[in-house]
């Protein structure tokens, strides 16, 4: 440690104002700062601060979605050994799952800081942790046998159109990781559709055992192979079914969203009201029951897909969500109630989650523009009463 | 008074400004929407650009030369007359010269009477001039236009589709259907993705112009 302490100390006043290397200062940095925790902090001003910085919010994230990563990668090997009946260990099982994800993240991760690093040297700001925890998810929502080229593009369209154009970190309209999802959704349908690419392996093999389809729940209930038998139900709450890398187990989600409501990282006002917007439009379509998926009980589609995630990981990033408390309701309940909407009524999409946040993201300033001027107009009322008295 | 040269200094810079500096799409941004629609592919974007080019430089030499006898109340009409006419005669040419391709534009050869470019060139500069500067001046926007709308669809097709004119560049065994590992992007085709393309160009653009310095 110390000697490496040493080796900074050494290279850093080349790249110092005025010296030869200055051009590749936030290269040094990030790296800096990553290997020691550096010892500036805000200055100046009279800002209330506590202990949360940018740094101890990612690294709190990195700790919740670590449950669901684990699950995720065990799941991805589970599923490819269920669709062709060989009975494994679990350490072969989880290591073919790290076969499939662990490259995934090393793309993304590659791929992501690499445009990161890249634009902090071009404008000469330094790097910052925005990207860390995009990274992780990214993966964690694609099927696990996207191709990695694929993943590159839309980690590269995320950071690039989605962050970096609107002044990084911080300034972003959407969800970096749910915008590289879109891309890959509306770029390379045929990869993110469909029975055969949930389980790793299924695409164009031969080999899979008879009456495997590696239908999600949502292709299932989407189809209308309904009701869901309580097995099946345990299954989707425990993750034993295919889907994205880190959706499916809503167990492993819930552990990481209890982390962050404990640390007050992300909002358990935003996750509350997305999980009651779900269900109450699911009881809604219960009251109607015009056909079978209307009438699945409305606990369920919380437990289907994207639900749980999105609902605990996405819609919670402080960056896009609203900022007001009445807000985060408002903006929890309308994804939602979307989100069930969309699976339910349309018949595009089996999956809703993501239009629905995307889509919430850009209405949540205006959310929290309209509670602020009702707050204004509230208060001015009362106080004119005051003075008329 | 001497008679100016056809490509004097003043006349060259009407022709050239339009192409990039003061380009209709990029620096003022008119006449978006088409540039949005009619992109899918190479050739009916070139087609739309010609037509374009055609309709501005013509009803602007027509508007300047009537420039002085028209009333200032009722210009505006007076423009859409003449605008649509030229419009209307396009559309019948590309009917009768280039059916397919007319029906891949269907409706947007008949709303260049509604792209800003057409009417703004017309008030902002055939009012104003001769008809010769007038007519270089419809030309010059008119390619200008063209210019981005050949760009981007040349993107959009050669990532869309894999072709360019219609014509095969990405060998159709790097597809996955054919055993190889490529796969077209659905969303470049998408207008989305067309006004995203846009918007990089006019980043360049300003770039080049000096806005962010």
């Amino acid at each position: 440690m110390k000697s490496l302490r040493n080796f900074l100390d050494n290279i850093k006043p080349s790249f110092e104002k005025g010296k030869r290397l200055h051009f590749l200062y936030s290269t040094f940095e990030a790296f800096e700062s990553l290997l020691f925790v550096p010892k500036t902090v805000t200055g100046g001003g009279c800002h209330v601060r506590d202990a949360i910085d940018l740094k101890r919010i990612m690294t709190v994230m990195i700790a919740a979605l670590t449950p669901a990563l684990l699950f995720g990668i065990w799941n991805v090997g589970f599923q490819h050994y269920l669709s062709i009946n060989h009975e494994v260990d679990f350490w072969s099982i989880f290591g073919y799952g790290l076969g499939k994800v662990l490259p995934m993240l090393a793309v993304s991760y590659i791929v992501g800081l690499g445009v990161e690093f890249a634009v902090a040297q071009i404008r000469g700001h330094e790097v910052n942790e925005g990207f860390l925890v995009s990274g992780i998810l990214i993966p964690m929502i694609m099927p696990p046998d996207l191709p990695l080229w694929m993943l590159a593009l839309a980690t590269a369209f995320a950071v690039i159109i989605g962050k970096e154009v609107f002044g990084g970190t911080g300034m972003n309209i959407f969800n970096p990781a749910l915008l590289a999802r879109a891309f890959v959704f509306f770029s390379y349908p045929s990869h993110i559709s469909g029975d055969a690419i949930w389980v790793s392996g299924l695409f164009g093999s031969g080999e899979v055992v008879d009456g495997f389809s590696g239908a999600t729940p949502l292709a299932r209930a989407f189809a209308g192979q309904l009701p869901f038998s309580a097995m099946e139900v345990e299954n989707m709450f425990w993750g034993f079914i295919p889907g994205s890398v880190g959706e499916t187990s809503t167990a492993a989600i819930l552990l990481g969203a209890a982390l962050l409501v404990f640390t007050g990282v992300g909002s358990g006002r935003i996750m509350l009201s997305v999980a009651a917007g779900g269900y109450l439009t699911g009881m809604l379509f219960n009251l109607i029951g015009a056909n079978d998926y209307m009438s699945i009980p409305a606990y369920q589609h919380l437990l289907m897909g994207g639900f749980a995630f999105g609902a605990a990981f996405m819609a919670t990033d402080p960056v896009t969500s609203s900022q007001t408390k009445a807000g985060k309701w408002i903006y929890g309940f309308l994804i939602g109630a979307m989100a069930v909407t969309i699976r339910v009524l349309n018949p595009a999409y089996p999956e809703g989650m993501m239009l629905a946040i995307l889509f919430m993201n850009v209405f949540a300033p205006l959310i929290d523009h309209c509670v602020v001027q009702l707050h204004i107009r509230r208060r001015l009322g009362r106080a004119k009463q005051a003075v008329q008295k | 008074m001497e008679k100016e040269p056809l490509f004097s200094a003043k006349n060259l810079k009407l022709l050239t400004d339009p192409l990039a500096r003061v380009n209709p799409v990029t620096a003022l941004v008119l006449g978006v929407c088409s540039a949005l629609a009619v992109t899918v592919k190479l050739e009916p974007a070139v087609v739309m650009a010609i037509s374009v080019t055609a309709v501005v430089a013509v009803s602007n030499v027509i508007m300047s030369a009537l420039r002085s006898t028209i009333p200032n109340r009722i210009r505006i009409i007076v423009q859409l007359v003449v605008v649509s006419l030229l419009v209307i005669l396009v559309d019948q040419i590309l009917r009768a010269f280039a059916y397919s391709v007319s029906k891949q534009l269907s409706v947007f050869v008949g709303l260049i009477i509604t792209n800003c470019i057409v009417m703004g060139r017309i008030e902002a500069f055939a009012l104003g001039n001769k008809p010769l500067p007038a007519f270089i001046d419809g030309i010059g926007n008119g390619l200008g236009y063209g210019i981005i709308l050949v760009t981007v669809s040349f993107f959009r097709e050669l990532l869309g589709s894999g072709t360019l004119w219609g014509y095969r560049i990405i060998p159709s065994s790097f597809y996955v259907a054919n055993g190889g590992v490529y796969e077209n992007n659905g969303l470049v085709i998408l207008p989305p993705m067309a006004l995203i393309l846009l918007g990089i160009i006019i980043w360049i653009q300003n770039y080049k112009n000096g806005r962010y310095s």
